[in-house]
């Protein structure tokens, strides 16, 4: 079933973007769609069904190689399950919203492009299917590169705009900086435990703690290393600071793309990996400390630009962007459960702002700055609805000491807890931005559909709503968007026990406990850690090790947390002024968002024109894209153009030109010359030779 | 035990008694009337031969006091060179019977060299080395100048056998030489006095006997008979020279520094390293401003050579391997690359100015294509089976520790493959001109298209001659 | 120094001389000359060695009939080699260079020239044989037989290319056919006419 799941849109694909000619373009996108609903209709049944047990399911052989040696094989665990649903069934909805979404296209005027679209989008569902069902991490990576094509694609889709070419481009080579950290992290994990397997891995992870790695200049522990690598991977997939500046610039890609990969699925990789990736991680607390860090600063930062961005699409991928850093602070906190959640939860709310802001776009005839919007509450109320309910699970709306709310509520709040008990500076910066995303939400749809209309008249006049085909994938979502936390709150976070179920600890634990010869492995290990000086950071874990006889192994469950993990159980008993902080923080938000846009509408810009180096700040994205564009684009051209110019144009070509126009004739002219035809000349060379060769041996050979 | 020694030498006494009982029988017979059949006869007898080589042979013997060997690597060798030889008295006959060139003793030479080469790659002794290398050399004297009333072919006749005398006279010394050092001329013998305590004068014989057989495989710096003698015979002579004698001179090559000194690996390793790096950088540069192609012709299997001498530099079982494979891909190119040659005539005479093939794809889009094939494989252009023999040697030498030699000899073949490749731009790209005309006999054609289509069939797994090379490797090297 | 070393060195000495003038002597007969004394010591050297069988082939074969042959085919050829050793002259400075090089080199290896451990287990034993044609004739027939036929083998091939390179049926000659000419049968070949007086044929 999941090989269904798994090939299923890549016959799509090939059939909608080879065949479409012989099957007209209509067929080509329902095809892909009713494929897709098929996959999302599997994916449901496999996550209802799964019961926790990890299982492996063998395609075929992929790589031998010396001692290399890769299966491409699905591995089915919660995870999975949970990337399953959550790819395919926001996949199912993108391509039922682009049927109407694409149905008319300025860009191409008469050329056939929806085909293409679709069997894009088909690739892209399969290479992230591949990149969630991978058991070892080549797969992994080809699933990971396969996606990064899709974007790539997808991104450039409208290829006659520039501006969407440089994005495409853009996005393609940060990604490049993160792949290369990602590989180099397979690299090491390879030279190290000599196989690419994750349950491999996992096995190894506690020894690799013990290891020491030399790399680039100094000796580092292998596990901190190694989860940093991989991590510098996740942060170019899923736009985190510093590797973030592709994803606004994403935008150019059709909304419905920006939905499904730029929102919902895609970025969400690098969360995926780093929770995937949980049994190495544990042994690595560094580097999980720098993961918050980063995550917290993402979220932060994210949040800042997003208060000022006037582009509608813009605002929501910061917004975005700010939600990855929550999904990464929990993964760093260790709590991949949440991490998961909020990813979860996230994939439907996400994907409804923007197939809402597409569904506004297309009602605005392509018209994306919100200054020009306003009062299309009436015009178009469904989404105004859709996008109202988005808002409302963005930001986070509940009831504070219950479980009762919007998706958000319950993911961020845990995720906060989390944060609480695992590090100050991230509780601090993410507070801080589940206000200002609270703000900007409001913001956005106070200035979308509240207020007067501003910009053309004609437009305005001409809004109208979407069809059907794109006004249910909204409805489906905004379900998602209410519902999913409260479904789901107890076994990805809210509970111990069900948790350990979820994501099928206690099975692995059972299983172990049986086997109790294994067991003495942990303390064993624990041993061989405190003779390790400078294991400092990991000999508590190690100790705690010891007491916990049961602990689990590394790599039995889906996710994995080390006996001295309890920052789950102690996020759960974190104080109250805590648990209530994000919806204070809310309510601020959305108290001065209502006072700036529907009360004072003069204060923004008044507010901008008293704080203009802030707001300058803001609005420039920290200047990011100058910064990098002044130490590694233009450096990077200047060193191009002279390695051009001078090293090929001069050396290069120059010295072929050269050997190949010069010297070569000039030899070839010799060996003419010396060709007489005398004999005696044939004779002579030989001779020569000959007592080139006795030389050779008398200086060579001699010594004896 | 003489029969025994007989038993062992059967096919190189079958094929001497058969070319005497067939210089006997024509002499009373019809003379040169007969000479095209016989032609045949001997193309059939030697192909004949091989096969019985090839199908009976098994394990190894010697005779007559270990001075004769007969193993897996000698049988290599043997059916390669009668198979080559075979091919090209085949293709020979037609183009030499228009031109009344073919004489009955042509054939019956053609054999009794073949004679000597079978003696030379089977030699266990110094004095037998010898014999069977002035056997071959003599009767390829001899056929140089065959064509007796053109300056140029006695030229070369002379050219070669003035040379050839000097490349002998190098040889004999360092064969006395070496007597003088290890008390026998047989390998066996020298094998065990040339360990690991050895004086210079060995050095010296070893390196007088290396350049006596690198004049053979027309190494450089002892290659300078090579484009006069490949211009000035006739054009089948110089296919034959190009092919059979190479591979029996590559074969007692490695004879010599393999079973004779075996030992002392890292005294010739250099030497023939010097040698190879040599021969492929003149081979590529020197054959560049040709523009008659038996000239080319000649440059291009100096630079082969250089290739091949780069297998025996390793030094090791995967090189000798290296070296067989290399020649017998070699020796197929070099056959159908021929067999074009003889073709190419204008008003029945023959013609072998490169410019002559101005837009020949027009005319003979067939033929051009198999030459295409066969001069990207002659060049190493990776498709085509020239590129693995290229492959063999320089993983060889890469495995041996001679990086450099293989970095020299990728850029060799990078130089090398202009000239190739500009008899490919001629026939494709070139200007409209007086065409060649002239019809290809059905031999020709065989050769110039079976060797073509090897070239890219080839490829599947090269007819299987891996294994047998490197068996044949295997009993030479231990 | 005993009487033998002394003949040795005598005749070592005059075959040195005798090469090198032969290679240098201005004229080609002269240098025929000079070959045959390098011929006819080396013989000598023979002789010193106890085989004069071959000091006696060196003498018959190579000076009375191939040096002499040589000198037949000098006289009857011109060649000005006034012209070729100008020619070569160019090249002296080099070729001495070389030349002294190698000989260097080689007095070098001479110097430190050693024999190879066991040489005298390898080294051919002496037959015993009181005659050396007897010794050689076992030797020859016996275990160089393969050698023999080679080297019969090459000579038949140095006989052909003598032949093909300089055999030419001349078709402006006569010749005689000697089976044509016994086989001919006076019936076939005569007709007797009976020609009448004044006819004419």
């Amino acid at each position: 079933m999941v090989e269904i799941i798994l090939f299923a849109p890549l016959i799509g694909a090939i059939v909608a973007g080879f065949g479409w000619r012989i099957i007209g373009e209509p067929a080509a996108q329902w095809l892909t769609t009713g494929i897709l609903f098929l996959a999302c209709l599997l994916s449901w049944v496999v996550f209802l069904g799964h019961d926790g047990v990890t299982e492996h399911i063998t395609v075929l052989r992929w790589i031998e190689s010396g001692s290399l040696s890769a299966d491409w094989a699905i591995r089915l665990d919660r995870l999975t399950a949970i990337m399953l649903i959550v790819v395919t069934t926001v996949s199912a909805l993108v391509h039922l919203y682009s049927v109407g979404y694409m149905a008319h296209d300025d860009h191409f005027g008469e050329a056939n492009y929806k085909a293409r679209f679709f069997a894009y989008l088909s690739f892209f569902t399969f290479a992230m299917l591949m990149l969630v069902t991978a058991d070892n991490l080549v797969q992994m990576f080809f699933g990971w590169e396969g996606v990064g094509v899709a974007s790539y694609l997808l991104i450039g889709f409208y290829y006659r705009k520039p501006s969407a070419n440089a994005a495409a481009i853009k996005a393609f080579v940060v990604n490049r900086v993160g792949d290369f950290g990602f590989a180099l992290g397979i690299f090491g994990l390879f030279y190290l435990v000599d196989s690419v397997r994750l349950d491999d891995i996992f096995a190894a992870a506690p020894a690799l703690a013990e290891t020491q790695l030399h790399f680039l200049w100094a000796d580092w522990n292998a596990a901190n290393l190694l989860a940093f690598l991989l991590f510098v991977g996740a942060m170019g997939k899923s736009a985190q600071l510093f590797l973030h500046t592709w994803l606004p610039d994403a935008m150019e890609g059709p909304t419905p793309v920006s939905a499904l990969i730029h929102a919902a699925t895609m970025v969400t990789a690098g969360v995926f990996l780093v929770c995937r990736m949980s049994p190495l991680l544990e042994f690595a607390p560094q580097t999980k400390t720098f993961i918050i860090y980063i995550g917290a600063s993402t979220a932060f930062f994210a949040a800042t630009v997003g208060l000022v961005q006037n582009d509608i699409k813009r605002v929501i991928a910061y917004s975005t962007c700010s939600q990855l850093g929550y999904m990464f602070v929990a993964a760093g906190s260790g709590v991949y459960g949440a991490a998961m959640f909020h990813l979860f939860t996230h994939a439907f709310f996400k994907a409804m702002l923007f197939l809402g802001a597409g569904s506004v776009i297309h009602a605005m005839h392509h018209e994306q700055d919100m200054r020009n919007y306003g009062g299309l509450r009436t015009k178009i109320p469904y989404t105004f609805w859709a996008m109202m309910i988005g808002t409302l699970a963005i930001t986070g709306v509940g009831i504070p000491l219950t479980t009762i709310g919007f998706a958000g509520f319950l993911s961020k709040d845990a995720i906060i807890e989390s944060a609480y008990v695992a590090n100050g500076y991230g509780f601090w910066l993410l507070v801080a931005a589940a206000a200002m995303t609270s703000f900007y939400s409001w913001r956005l749809i106070f200035m979308t559909f509240y207020g007067k209309p501003r910009g053309d008249h004609h437009t305005h006049d001409h809004a109208h709503e979407s069809p059907a085909v794109m006004l249910v994938p909204l409805g489906v979502l905004s379900l998602g968007a209410i519902f999913a936390g409260m479904l789901w709150y107890q076994p990805f976070f809210g509970d111990h026990h069900k948790v350990q179920t979820f994501f099928g600890i206690e099975a692995a634990e059972e299983e172990h406990a049986a086997s109790e010869g294994f067991s003495l492995v942990a303390p064993a290990h624990a041993e061989g850690t405190a003779t390790n000086a400078e294991g400092t950071a990991t000999e508590p874990a190690a100790a705690e090790g010891e007491g916990h006889a049961e602990a689990q192994m590394p790599g039995q469950g889906a996710i994995f947390m080390a006996a001295d993990n309890t920052v789950m159980d102690d996020a759960h008993h974190a104080p109250d002024w805590v648990k209530v902080s994000p919806f204070v923080a809310m309510v601020l938000g959305f108290l001065l968002a209502y006072q700036m846009y529907i009360r004072r509408p003069d204060w923004p810009a008044r507010l901008a024109a008293n704080q203009r180096p802030l707001y300058l700040f803001l609005l420039n994205k920290w200047y990011f894209d100058e910064i990098y564009d002044f130490i590694f684009v233009r450096p990077a051209k200047a060193l191009g153009r002279l390695l051009w110019k001078r090293g090929d144009g001069n050396v290069i070509d120059g010295t072929i030109n050269g050997v190949a126009m010069r010297l070569v004739p000039a030899i070839t002219r010799l060996a003419g010359r010396v060709q007489s035809g005398y004999v005696f000349h044939y004779a002579f060379s030989m001779v020569v030779g000959i007592g080139l060769l006795l030389t050779w041996v008398v200086l060579m050979g001699g010594a004896n | 035990m003489i029969s025994a020694d007989i038993q062992t030498v059967l096919p190189e006494i079958v094929l001497a008694l058969f070319a005497m009982a067939a210089l006997l029988g024509v002499v009373y017979g019809g003379k040169d009337r007969l000479a095209g059949r016989l032609t045949s006869l001997t193309g059939l007898v030697l192909a004949l031969i091989a096969l019985w080589i090839a199908y009976t042979g098994e394990g190894t013997r010697t005779a007559f006091g270990g001075s004769f060997n007969d193993d897996g690597f000698a049988r290599f060798a043997k059916v390669t060179v009668l198979l080559s030889a075979a091919a090209v008295l085949l293709m020979s006959r037609d183009y030499m019977q228009r031109r009344g060139l073919l004489r009955f003793e042509y054939p019956v030479l053609v054999a009794l060299s073949v004679v000597g080469m079978m003696v030379m790659v089977s030699a266990g002794d110094l004095m037998v080395l010898y014999m069977g290398l002035e056997l071959q050399s003599l009767a390829l004297y001899v056929i140089a100048a065959l064509r007796r009333d053109s300056a140029k072919s006695t030229e070369a006749g002379l050219k070669y056998f003035v040379l050839g005398a000097l490349s002998s006279g190098l040889l004999l010394y360092g064969a006395s030489l070496t007597y003088g050092f290890a008390g026998t001329t047989l390998f066996s013998g020298i094998i065990e006095a040339a360990s690991d305590d050895i004086s210079l004068g060995l050095l010296f014989g070893l390196v007088f006997l290396i350049s006596g057989v690198a004049f053979k495989v027309s190494a450089a710096p002892f290659h300078m008979w090579t484009p006069d003698v490949y211009e000035g015979s006739p054009t089948p002579v110089t296919a034959f020279f190009a092919t059979a004698p190479k591979v029996a001179a590559m074969a007692l090559f490695a004879r010599i520094i393999h079973d004779a000194f075996g030992g002392i690996v890292g005294e010739w390793q250099q030497i023939i390293a010097f040698l190879s790096v040599l021969s492929m950088f003149l081979g590529a540069v020197a054959a560049i401003g040709q523009t008659n192609i038996k000239r080319l012709m000649a440059y291009s299997s100096i630079a082969h050579m250089g290739f091949a001498l780069m297998g025996l530099a390793a030094g090791s079982v995967l090189g000798v391997q290296a070296m067989l494979i290399y020649m017998a891909i070699y020796v197929t190119m070099n056959i159908g690359t021929f067999a074009f040659i003889l073709s190419m005539e204008k008003d029945g005479r023959p013609v072998v100015e490169i410019s002559a093939l101005n837009m020949y794809s027009k005319r003979e889009p067939l033929r051009a294509l198999a030459m295409l094939v066969l001069l990207f494989s002659l060049a190493g252009v990776p498709p085509m089976v020239g590129f693995f023999g290229k492959f063999y040697v320089l993983r060889a030498a890469y495995d041996a520790g001679l990086a450099w030699l293989a970095v020299a000899g990728v850029i060799a073949s990078v130089i090398g493959a202009y000239y190739y490749l500009r008899i490919v731009f001629v026939m494709y790209f070139g200007k409209e001109s007086e065409a060649l005309d002239g019809a290809m006999p059905v031999f020709q054609w065989l050769m110039l298209m079976g060797s073509a289509a090897a070239m890219v069939v080839g490829v599947v797994n090269l007819f299987g001659i891996e294994p047998l090379a490197a068996a044949a490797a295997a009993t030479l090297v231990n | 120094m005993t009487v033998a070393a002394f003949v040795f060195y005598v005749f070592a000495v005059t075959v040195l001389l005798g090469g090198l003038m032969t290679v240098v002597s201005r004229n080609p007969v002269h240098s025929v000359l000079w070959l045959i004394l390098t011929f006819i010591a080396s013989a000598g050297l023979f002789v010193l060695l106890g085989a004069e069988f071959v000091a006696m082939l060196l003498m018959i074969v190579y000076v009375g009939a191939v040096a002499v042959l040589f000198l037949f085919v000098v006289m009857m050829l011109d060649i000005d080699f006034a012209q070729l050793r100008a020619e070569m002259s160019k090249y002296l400075p080099l070729a001495l260079l070389i030349g002294v090089i190698i000989l260097m080199e080689l007095a070098m290896a001479f110097g430190v020239w050693d024999f190879s451990d066991g040489f005298a287990t390898r080294i051919a034993a002496p037959t015993g044989e009181a005659q050396n044609t007897a010794a050689l004739g076992l030797l020859i027939y016996d275990q160089y037989i393969m050698l023999f036929q080679l080297a019969g083998l090459i000579l038949l091939v140095a006989m052909i290319g003598a032949i093909v390179l300089t055999l030419r049926h001349r078709k402006d000659v006569k010749r005689q056919n000697p089976v044509a000419q016994m086989h001919r049968d006076p019936a076939k070949a005569m007709e007797l006419k009976d020609v009448k007086p004044g006819q004419g044929l």
